[in-house]
């Protein structure tokens, strides 16, 4: 019963949510789409901030791999863009094996420091024009916009739905990945990382697994972003994009999927519709960290415990196994 | 062949030998009592055992195979669990997943078939969500299962760290003073355990301050003292030893 | 080689700086086990409470350059600690029974807080201190000229950080604090009051990063609502290089990080300067996470 009402609300909502570029002014589908952006990164966090509790406080430098591979490779060898997606998805996690595995044993305040560092260092390489490829502090322009079949994606109209599109798969997968061996093996990490190692998990081999999945992800959100822009810089990857998605992670609610889509309406969202308050929205985004870890660690969307359908025979026999 | 054994286990923490040139053997389908008075490395012996620290020197063999150097989780998929002796639930996950984090060892879902839910997937959930209720009815926690970890009472949360070490399906079962907070009755149901755990063809090590029960279960007991292995041997003969007597005198322990 | 001891010199004065403020890092890392990400910030508002008073009381043209800056350094010293206080009373101690992390992310909040405040009160432009309040000239050693500021900057850090230590190592206050640094249980069964360890370890870390930021007023010239956060990591770098909470460790790791960016700016490359010290960061806590004095602890199982 409750099932069957949840799909029908959920459905409905989405209809709903579907049909606002026909009532929503250019600008308006320009704010959803980058909060549709944010929700795929904030989810993506989610991962390993939410799940599995370790601090990441350079989750930009994903995005930024991902996008700078899109541009690469859609400006220096034509490749189309949206075939890129898998490509941005690899090197983001190609290369939060890298940084992650030397790192992945410190404790979690001394990762959190690390982790900025990181993406600091991610930052000045692509200042720096690393292997002459990044273009320096002007970044790189010209990237196509998405294409499928002929059909280009190019009006923010058009991107509404192909980010919310992507964000809508990326819950479903996502919930289910919650909801399975994987999921749980992140939540023993981070409830007690020496008792979920006696029980047999190989707590490094997650750790690791939740940087990456988490890293594919940011990297394709890179690609979407590049592709939405057309142009990309370092400026649009600094510490402050790092923080900006840990805090949707922590105000929404660590853990829970409808409080990353909460979280990401809240902190990008708001700040529009207050557009004269926009300075002070960095502070009450800090005033409102430190409330929040006061008065209701959870967030504000906390996540639920999971259910599990139990075999009928079980419950009854007491006693003997 | 000798099920676990320790062959001249030293370790030291900085200037302390909390591990001194131990070794001992326990037979398959024994119960065996590790005692000794505080602070003598019983619990060190055990975190050897599991992984958790490396050995300085000596050897450790399970089924004829050395542990030493395996990272824990390796250690606990080859058939040794543990229980803690603070409480190391996951508490705000449910008694059910508490459970199923013993039954991951014995299953293979990875992140793509986590991600998409494949039959197969499917199917090793649910056979995990079986047995890991079977688990629970053996212990007696079935009816709390959806419960919050944290809402059980201290015995429960107790029978629970068994119940999660049980679910990887292991060959000797170690546990760290799995009376200690127990109030009578709750110590006398964990006698049935234990002793139904070995009929169903577990081997038990024990660590326990609660001389009547070690004195009662185990059927081999090895005496630690400042790190050093001072006596061995059935219960009988341990109560009359000078040596044990001699270090148990004023301390609080009763027999 | 003139090059190489005018980088040394460079690095030595800013390594002063990172020191000063690793200093304030360390301690409430060694009490709490907490990382105060704010503390870069109240590093920020030092330098910006300084420039105020320094143009609003004319402080150096009644009292002369010397006393009046000295009467303007405890003033920052003074107000910076209250404010070192106050976070700790809201953002901090309400956690103490709290997961540490609750405690890393209000840090991180009130750092954000902070910073943004010093942006709305004073702009997001850089301020510009008055010239001519430390004297631009150089002084000749062994054939060099080297800049006095810089040896004003060196010695009054290094003044300040040998007050610190005779503080920590010779008063009962001090000794108060390593022992709740040590172990914060056995400290209270002793007899100690480790709330008041605790006050005074948010009152002396803000001080001395108060100062560190006025030092960088007179010694760049120009300061902005986001420096604090450069410095900051660079001083969490240091005080992690000396071993976390470990309060010699922190002047060691400030110096030796300050030399090491100068030699490597000037020898390796400048556009990478920001990187080294991350670099260092990284190195570090990969091989050697307990510093260069720190010990090497077992985590009980």
């Amino acid at each position: 019963m409750t099932n069957q009402r949840t799909i029908i609300t959920i459905s409905l909502a989405n209809v709903v949510f579907a049909s606002l570029p026909f009532f929503l002014n250019t600008y308006w589908v320009d704010v959803l789409n980058s909060i549709g952006i944010y929700s795929i990164l904030a989810l993506s966090l989610n991962l390993i901030v939410g799940h599995a509790g370790l601090f990441n406080l350079g989750h930009a430098a994903f995005y930024a791999i991902g996008a700078y591979t899109a541009a690469i490779l859609n400006t220096g060898y034509g490749i189309p863009i949206l075939a890129l997606l898998p490509a941005c998805g690899f090197t983001a996690g190609v290369f939060a094996v890298l940084i992650a595995r030397p790192i992945i044993h410190l404790r979690g305040d001394y990762l959190c420091i690390v982790t900025i560092g990181v993406g600091e260092i991610v930052r000045i390489a692509l200042i720096n024009d690393v292997f002459g490829v990044t273009g320096g502090a002007n970044g790189i322009f010209g990237i196509a916009r998405p294409s499928l079949f002929g059909f280009s994606v190019r009006s923010p109209q058009h991107f509404f739905y192909y980010i919310w599109t992507f964000a809508g798969i990326t819950v479903c997968l996502f919930h289910l990945l919650e909801n399975s061996r994987f999921g749980r093996a992140l939540n023993y990490l981070r409830e007690d990382e020496v008792a979920a190692e006696g029980s047999g998990v190989d707590t490094a081999h997650y750790k690791l697994a939740a940087f990456v999945v988490g890293a594919v992800w940011a990297g394709m959100a890179g690609n979407i972003y590049a592709s939405k822009m057309t142009i990309i810089s370092p400026e649009s990857f600094t510490f402050w994009e790092s923080v900006l998605m840990f805090a949707i992670v922590i105000l929404g609610g660590s853990g829970s999927i409808p409080g990353m889509l909460l979280g990401a309406f809240l902190i990008v969202g708001l700040p529009e519709l207050f557009r004269e308050f926009a300075n002070a929205r960095m502070l009450v985004f800090g005033a409102a960290m430190i409330a929040m870890m006061i008065f209701r660690t959870q967030g504000i969307l906390p996540a639920k415990q999971r259910r599990y359908s139990l075999p009928e025979s079980s419950g009854e026999e007491s006693g003997t196994g | 062949m000798s099920l676990l054994s320790l062959k001249r286990l030293t370790k030291n923490f900085g200037g302390l030998t909390a591990v001194n040139n131990v070794s001992f053997d326990v037979e398959p389908g024994a119960i065996v009592g590790l005692i000794g008075p505080n602070g003598a490395g019983k619990t060190t012996v055990f975190n050897l055992i599991t992984g958790i620290y490396a050995p300085d020197q000596g050897e450790i063999l399970f089924a004829g195979k050395s542990l030493v150097r395996l990272r824990t989780h390796r250690i606990i998929a080859m058939g040794i669990a543990r229980t803690f002796q603070t409480i190391r639930l996951f508490q705000n996950l449910t008694v059910l997943e508490n459970v199923l984090a013993g039954c991951h060892c014995q299953m293979k879902g990875g992140v793509v078939a986590s991600l998409l839910h494949t039959p197969l997937q499917r199917r090793e959930e649910r056979k995990a969500i079986v047995g890991a209720m079977s688990i629970l009815s053996f212990v007696g926690l079935h009816r709390e299962a959806q419960q919050v970890a944290k809402n059980l009472s201290y015995g429960n949360q107790r029978l629970l760290e068994i119940a999660r070490a049980l679910a990887t399906r292991p060959k000797l079962l170690i546990l760290d003073e799995p009376a200690g907070g127990m109030n009578e009755q709750e110590t006398g149901r964990l006698v049935t355990l234990i002793r139904k755990m070995r009929d169903q063809g577990i081997t038990i090590l024990l660590i326990e301050h609660d001389m009547s029960l070690v004195m009662k279960v185990c059927e081999q007991i090895v005496v630690l003292e400042y790190g050093s292995k001072i006596a061995e041997g059935p219960p009988e003969a341990i109560k009359q030893d000078p040596r044990v007597i001699e270090a148990y005198l004023g301390t609080d322990s009763d027999w | 080689m003139e090059q190489f001891f005018l980088q040394l010199t460079n690095g030595l004065a800013v390594g002063g700086i990172y020191a000063l403020i690793a200093l304030g890092y360390t301690m409430v890392y060694g009490v709490l086990k907490l990382i105060n990400f704010a503390h870069s910030d109240l590093f920020t508002l030092g330098a910006y409470l300084g420039l105020t008073l320094l143009t609003s009381m004319a402080l150096t043209d009644r009292l002369g350059p010397f006393w009046g800056t000295v009467l303007l350094a405890f003033m920052v010293m003074l107000l910076i600690a209250i404010v070192g206080a106050l976070l700790d009373r809201v953002a901090y101690r309400p956690l103490r029974q709290s997961p540490r992390l609750s405690a890393v992310v209000s840090a991180l909040g009130a750092s954000i807080f902070l910073q943004n405040t010093v942006m709305l009160v004073y702009g997001a432009r850089f301020q510009v201190y008055p010239q001519g309040i430390l004297p631009s000239t150089a002084i000749r050693v062994m054939g060099l000229d080297i800049p006095m500021v810089r040896l004003i900057v060196l010695c009054t850090s290094t003044l300040m950080m040998l007050a610190l230590f005779f503080f920590i190592q010779k008063t009962k206050t001090g000794t108060a604090i390593r022992a709740a640094a040590i172990d914060q249980g056995a400290a209270r069964l002793m007899g100690i009051d480790v709330n008041r360890v605790i006050l005074m370890v948010f009152l002396v870390g803000p001080a001395l990063g108060g100062v560190a930021g006025l030092l960088v007023g007179l010694y760049y010239g120009q300061i902005n609502f986001t420096m604090g956060w450069g410095y900051g990591l660079k001083a969490f770098t240091a005080a992690i290089l000396g071993g976390i909470g470990n309060i010699p460790g922190a002047m060691v790791g400030g110096i030796l990080l300050g030399v090491i960016e100068a030699m490597g700016a000037a020898y390796l490359s400048i556009a990478w300067k920001d990187a080294i010290a991350f670099c260092v960061l990284i190195l570090i806590l990969i091989f050697r996470p307990t510093g260069l004095l720190g010990e090497r602890v077992a985590e009980k199982v």
